[in-house]
């Protein structure tokens, strides 16, 4: 029994290579430009931002947008000190490394315990799991608010004192939703691994927890890797958790904290666009390196097989 | 006879595995019922009681519906919100789901640089819906935006309450049709070939093979965006928040819960009652989702 074929691999493969045969009218031309078309529509925006986060604000005020020239490089300091994006940097990855980190961790052993046993309850834990996912987070929100507040932690913990303006709170928060999909995601893929893979572990006298990290874990290393892309992606992105639990301003990761670069009542936009690019950047690397994990990520979800 | 033994044999389980079996399930639980399913039980319950949120538990009274019934008459932003929730699944149903879908079959079709078109198209889905709303705002600025540099015009596309829910529309949709067609190509790609293939020794056109032989045998994956497109819709708020916390033109019941709750006034019955509806409307849409995606156990 053989597991070298990689669910993941051969996904995202899949996904990328044209179909074979390609279209069969005369017309072979307009596609093409229908699709070029559509990129660069769909490119703009962003490009728009891109360049525009390089030119100077005076010169694009007395020009227009709709010109060239006036380049400098200074909107991406100015952004940069202004918004404090070191600082929510550092914010971001306090947030998100343990939330992905401790999320896919519990999400395997959910899985694992789905997966490799055959409880009557199984079906119902997953589900119990997966609608979580998909409840709209706002719904929840008073509650949540209510018991973080009153929820008093140690000082080393959080130095509100509660878990309402803490990292702990909105790791756990995160914690939460996210578990579901990736149980989910997770426990088709350890379906998958043949049951035979335990046999001969088990004989051996080989301990669940021993099954679970030296047989389990390494083969799901391909779903993993795509999972934890693409939870990267979503909790740095998470937006509305962050604002409406952490406080302080200068508690924020940098998704909540772009709001520092508009002016009260004015709004220098070269600047905004800096701003966004500086806090798209972590997500573009991700996409352009990593972009066959999160694209396997975000299908495995939703297709199975 | 032997393997048979064995193979019964790896379900059985000692004291110690039994407790870390348990411990695997169950610390996982307690954090999604703590965080998860306690608030939904606990906004229904408090949609039906009196508190301020200031005194203590203890002084809770029932009011019945009356929370429910103060929404819909002197609540001058609830069917305000209801509509522009409406308007937002409509739109995302009507226009960027479908126009995903149509972006996958042309992607699909395997032409030359593939790649960078569906590189192109996707692109925003790594992007944030509140990063979204800034990068968009070069282009609605009222002073510095695109659209009126070039039509001299003086709208404020973020601030209009006639426009700004268009213009936000737009920008959602432009993110919302890439995670569509990621998700309907997977789909796609999953179609047998030999389908097409006889469909084609058939005579049938490329559309007749699309609408009447690929289509329907991706119901599953049509379904599944079909719930993701309503539950978006439903969940939609970082775009509006970040434009305006979602005043003037903008308020979905999402930013009127998340405005009783943080906001100046904070009307815990209330904001429940309104998240209450949106676990309701959610809760069906949760129901067809699970029922197609764990349909195979």
């Amino acid at each position: 029994m053989s597991v070298t074929v990689d669910p993941v691999e051969e996904r995202s493969q899949a996904l990328l290579k044209p179909r074979e045969g390609g279209p069969q009218s005369g017309r072979r031309w307009l596609l093409p430009v229908m699709l070029t078309l559509i990129s660069l529509i769909w490119l703009f925006p962003l490009l728009l931002a891109l360049v525009n986060s390089f030119r100077d604000y005076a010169f694009t005020a007395k020009n227009g947008y709709v010109s060239w020239g006036g380049f400098t490089f200074d909107n991406y300091t100015n952004a940069w000190q202004q918004a404090d994006f070191g600082l929510h940097f550092m914010n971001s990855a306090i947030i998100t490394i343990p939330a992905v980190i401790l999320t896919l961790f519990l999400s395997c052993c959910v899985a694992f315990v789905v997966a490799r046993f055959s409880y009557r309850f199984n079906l119902a834990l997953l589900g119990f799991f997966l609608a979580a996912n998909l409840l709209p987070p706002q719904a929840l929100l008073i509650p949540v608010y209510r018991m973080f507040r009153a929820i008093e932690v140690p000082l080393w913990i959080s130095d509100s004192g509660t878990l309402l303006n803490s990292f702990v709170g909105l790791i756990l928060v995160n914690m939460a939703f996210q578990i579901g999909f990736c149980a989910f995601v997770l426990s088709n893929y350890m379906k998958a691994l043949p049951k035979e893979l335990y046999e001969s572990a088990v004989i051996d006298g080989a301990s669940v927890s021993r099954q679970f990290f030296q047989i389990t874990l390494p083969l799901c290393r391909p779903a993993l890797a795509a999972l934890a892309v693409l939870q990267t992606t979503w909790i740095y992105n998470e937006f509305f958790w962050a604002t409406v639990l952490l406080q302080q301003g200068d508690k924020f990761p940098v998704t909540s904290s772009l709001n520092n670069l508009r002016g009260q009542f004015f709004t220098d936009n070269n600047l905004v666009a800096a701003g966004s690019m500086i806090v798209a950047i972590p997500t573009l690397v991700i996409f352009f390196v990593l972009q066959r994990h999160f694209v396997a990520g975000l299908t495995l979800g939703a297709t199975k097989g | 006879m032997a393997s048979k033994r064995k193979y019964r044999g790896i379900d059985q389980l000692s004291t110690r595995d039994k407790v870390v079996v348990s411990f695997m399930v169950i610390v996982p639980t307690l954090i999604v019922l703590w965080l998860v399913w306690l608030p939904a039980i606990g906004s229904v319950l408090l949609s039906f009681t009196n508190w301020d949120g200031i005194g203590p538990l203890s002084g809770i009274k029932s009011v019945g519906l009356q929370n429910y019934r103060d929404i819909a008459t002197i609540y001058p932003p609830f069917w305000p919100a209801i509509q522009h929730n409406l308007i937002w699944l409509a739109v995302m149903f009507l226009v960027a789901t479908p126009l995903g879908m149509l972006f996958a079959v042309l992607v699909d079709r395997g032409v030359a640089g593939t790649r960078f078109y569906q590189t192109s198209i996707y692109l925003p889905v790594v992007l944030s819906l509140a990063l979204i709303g800034f990068i968009w705002q070069l282009i609605y600025s009222r002073d510095q935006g695109l659209i009126n540099a070039i039509t001299g015009g003086t709208t404020d596309w973020y601030g209009d309450p006639n426009v700004n829910l268009w213009a936000a529309l737009v920008a959602a949709s432009w993110r919302h049709a890439g995670y569509i067609m990621l998700l309907y190509l997977a789909g796609l790609k999953g179609v047998d070939p030999s389908l097409r293939e006889a469909a084609k020794i058939d005579g049938a056109s490329e559309s007749q093979t699309f609408f009447k032989v690929v289509f329907p045998v991706m119901r599953p994956i049509n379904i599944i965006v079909l719930v993701v497109t309503f539950i978006e819709s439903l969940r939609a708020f970082d775009l509006v928040w970040v434009i305006n916390k979602g005043r003037n033109g903008l308020e979905l019941i999402s930013t009127l819960v998340t405005q009783n709750v943080v906001g100046e006034a904070s009307r815990i019955g209330f904001g429940s009652a309104l998240a209450t509806i949106m676990l309701l409307i959610s809760s069906v849409l949760v129901f067809v989702y699970l029922r197609i995606a764990m349909k195979e156990d």
